[in-house]
């Protein structure tokens, strides 16, 4: 009993809950569902369709997350991903070799460049012009899809390159690639964070930045950082979303997808106030809302409901969340035993 | 903690960062030779014989839109005996107020623009009825009770689009049973509801068609992407893929392919548009086949306005000719496409 009112009260039970209702429900109406089989060699079902979907808007959390721990918000990621797209195909698309892996290289390169100046941009205005992160962000968040715009001239540039395909749609020991990139870099932000005292002083940043500069912590030094790592994993899911549809859609590429991030990030129980972060929450954020997209086709949602039923869910797994409702929780159950008076957080 | 100054600050940055945001995605959106009104009223009512025409464009959200725009703007040119004024509205409809407006104030003979949304017009479509300024709507239809209130509109009849690919899909396929999922667009728009519409009036007696799963993909590529993979998981027994737009279909083909099968021959693709990567993909064999929606409205508007000008009469609902192509027809066609 108390077991079990210790698992119910950890912050990931109720995503995860919501996570294998949704798993469940879908293998209901599709019985193959969970289904994973070899084909073409390598694994297809779709578990890997949600692995794979998952990618792009994990790396964007991933940043997002960070950013967040020290108080901050970065709105400019889908914009930011926009331009990947556009500066990485453009370049492909004009050069004379585009299935060249040194092309592709290149063109991914120049992109990186970009996006990092655009982090560095971020992290100057609000790590040392002390802009409020919100406004500070909305800068490239609107001017962003017009710079890339200006860059693809206003088309959706295609391009066909077998290496640039590789990223999203490829496989690696028959496992999608984009899941490894996405991997990868979860692991390594798992490790500088919690095997380095790096996580502690963005935490530490995030609970109280003056406290933390009079301790000695190098306050702007890590929260320039934070954005221009934000940066750069929207950059790289910027490299995914493009190569899934081999083309720069600067209108629509990561069209919203900082709510997504925002979701998942708080979803996985990291506050928007900052300090304590938890990488694995996100994770289990992102799967929650890739899964969600997913099992909504698969269940044949009405069309003109699909937005309702997206919003129900979340809310619901926020209300089980929040504190407030749990100690009422509690307390119903509790109802029998004499309890002492106890005053609503 | 925030001083108060520290929040003017904030609030000053974050008004230049709106500023800076839409000059830049003004820029963004006008790349060829356009003016917004503003900057061309100088020229006035337009000099000579010219006739001066106002146009407000819905924005730069397609490449069906950039091709749009493009045969508007060479239309109606000063050798064509046309002063035009553009403006892109950046998909806002108090932007193409504003501008129309502006047209209205500048005394321009005729006005013409494509309606970002359906209603809400009345009020400034009013202003130019009394200001005597006849107004043609293109593309997209508003919504009102009071006809007078423009000449005539002319664009494609989407529910024939939908109804043409429904008939091709009776002849063509739907010869024996088969299992259709349909790709929509953009949840209440128009085009979608009225493609949808179409296709379901034209295969509605033909038993053979079944309609096994409807979801939206939002008129783009990674939507049709994503939505065709659940599409693919949930139901292992697809015949056709019927999408409203042809980026929606290039990225149901991405789909298709990452599940190992082949566009065009397992799945049958149809969709509407005629783009030219949508084209270029019918050349190639993975979709099979194409209803046009003609964007190159400009030689049609340029006739209107003249016939108009020398004090004829237009019909009120002019339909464009719309082109609709299998794959030979694309291979042939796909050279010389201006869009």
């Amino acid at each position: 009993m108390t077991g079990l009112a210790q698992l119910t009260r950890h912050r990931l039970f109720w995503p995860i809950v919501a996570l294998v209702v949704l798993l469940l429900a879908s293998t209901l109406k599709s019985h193959t569902f969970l289904e994973i089989t070899v084909r073409d060699g390598h694994l297809y079902g779709a578990p890997i369709d949600i692995v794979r979907r998952s990618s792009i808007t994990l790396l964007v959390a991933l940043g997002m997350t960070l950013v967040i721990a020290t108080r901050g918000i970065d709105l400019s990621v889908g914009a930011v991903m926009a331009i990947a797209g556009a500066v990485t195909l453009t370049q492909i698309a004009s050069s004379p070799d585009p299935g060249a892996i040194s092309t592709v290289a290149l063109a991914m390169l120049t992109g990186l460049a970009v996006c990092l100046a655009i982090g560095v941009f971020n992290g100057f205005l609000v790590a040392v012009l002390g802009i409020q992160p919100i406004i500070a962000t909305l800068v490239i968040m609107t001017a962003g899809r017009g710079i890339a715009m200006l860059i693809t001239g206003g088309q959706i540039t295609t391009v066909t390159s077998a290496p640039y395909k590789t990223l999203a749609s490829g496989y690696w020991l028959g496992l999608p690639v984009a899941a490894l990139i996405a991997g990868f870099f979860f692991a390594a932000v798992a490790f500088v964070t919690r095997r380095t005292a790096l996580g502690v002083l963005i935490e530490s940043v995030g609970i109280n930045p003056t406290a933390s500069r009079l301790a000695g912590v190098r306050a702007r030094t890590i929260i320039w950082t934070v954005y221009v790592l934000c940066a750069l994993f929207a950059c790289i899911a910027g490299f995914l979303q493009s190569s899934n549809i081999m083309a720069a859609d600067s209108n629509n590429a990561g069209l919203f997808i900082e709510l997504d991030a925002i979701l998942a990030v708080v979803i996985g129980g990291t506050s928007l106030a900052g300090g304590k972060f938890s990488l694995t929450g996100t994770l289990v954020g992102v799967l929650v809302l890739t899964t969600l997209t997913l099992s909504i086709t698969v269940l044949g949602i009405p069309v003109n409901a699909v937005s309702l039923f997206k919003a129900l869910v979340v809310i619901v797994v926020c209300l089980l969340q929040s504190p407030v409702v749990q100690h009422k929780l509690r307390a119903r159950r509790r109802q029998a035993a004499p309890v002492p008076v106890e005053v609503p957080a | 903690m925030v001083s108060k100054k520290f929040s003017m600050r904030a609030a000053a940055a974050g008004v230049a960062v709106l500023a800076l945001g839409l000059s830049a995605c003004s820029s963004g959106g006008d790349d060829d030779n356009t003016a917004d009104p503003g900057s061309s009223s100088s020229e006035g009512s337009g000099g000579g014989d010219t006739i001066s025409v106002g146009f407000s464009q819905v924005g730069s959200e397609s490449g069906w839109r950039a091709a749009n725009t493009k045969s508007i703007q060479e239309s109606l040119t000063k050798e064509n005996g046309f002063d035009l004024k553009f403006s892109d509205a950046q998909q806002k409809q108090e932007n193409q107020i504003q501008a129309i407006r502006s047209y209205i104030a500048q005394g321009v003979k005729y006005i013409a623009f494509s309606p970002v949304v359906e209603t809400g017009w009345d009020a400034v479509l009013q202003e130019a009825k009394a200001a005597n300024i006849p107004v043609i709507l293109t593309d997209r239809a508003v919504d009102t009770q009071d006809k007078t209130l423009y000449k005539t509109f002319i664009g494609s009849d989407f529910v024939e689009e939908g109804k043409r690919i429904g008939e091709w899909v009776n002849e063509n396929v739907a010869t024996e049973p088969i299992n259709v999922v349909e790709l929509q667009g953009t949840t209440g728009s128009a085009p979608a509801i009225d493609r949808k519409q179409g296709f379901e009036d034209a295969t509605k007696s033909n038993t053979n068609v079944k309609i096994i799963a409807s979801q939206t993909g939002d008129f783009t590529r990674d939507g049709g992407k994503k939505v065709m993979e659940g599409f693919l998981q949930a139901n292992p027994d697809i015949d056709l893929v019927y999408a409203h737009n042809d980026d929606m279909a290039l990225g149901a083909i991405e789909a298709i392919e990452a599940a190992g099968k082949v566009p065009g021959k397992d799945i049958k693709i149809v969709s509407i548009d005629g783009v030219k990567d949508g084209m270029q993909a019918l050349a190639d064999g993975k979709i099979n086949y194409i209803v046009e929606c003609n964007p190159l409205l400009g030689p049609d508007l340029a006739d209107i306005i003249k016939t108009l000008d020398s004090g004829g009469t237009v019909e009120p609902r002019i339909v464009t000719h719309d082109d609709a192509f299998d794959q030979a027809a694309a291979k042939e066609a796909l050279p010389t496409r201006q869009y």
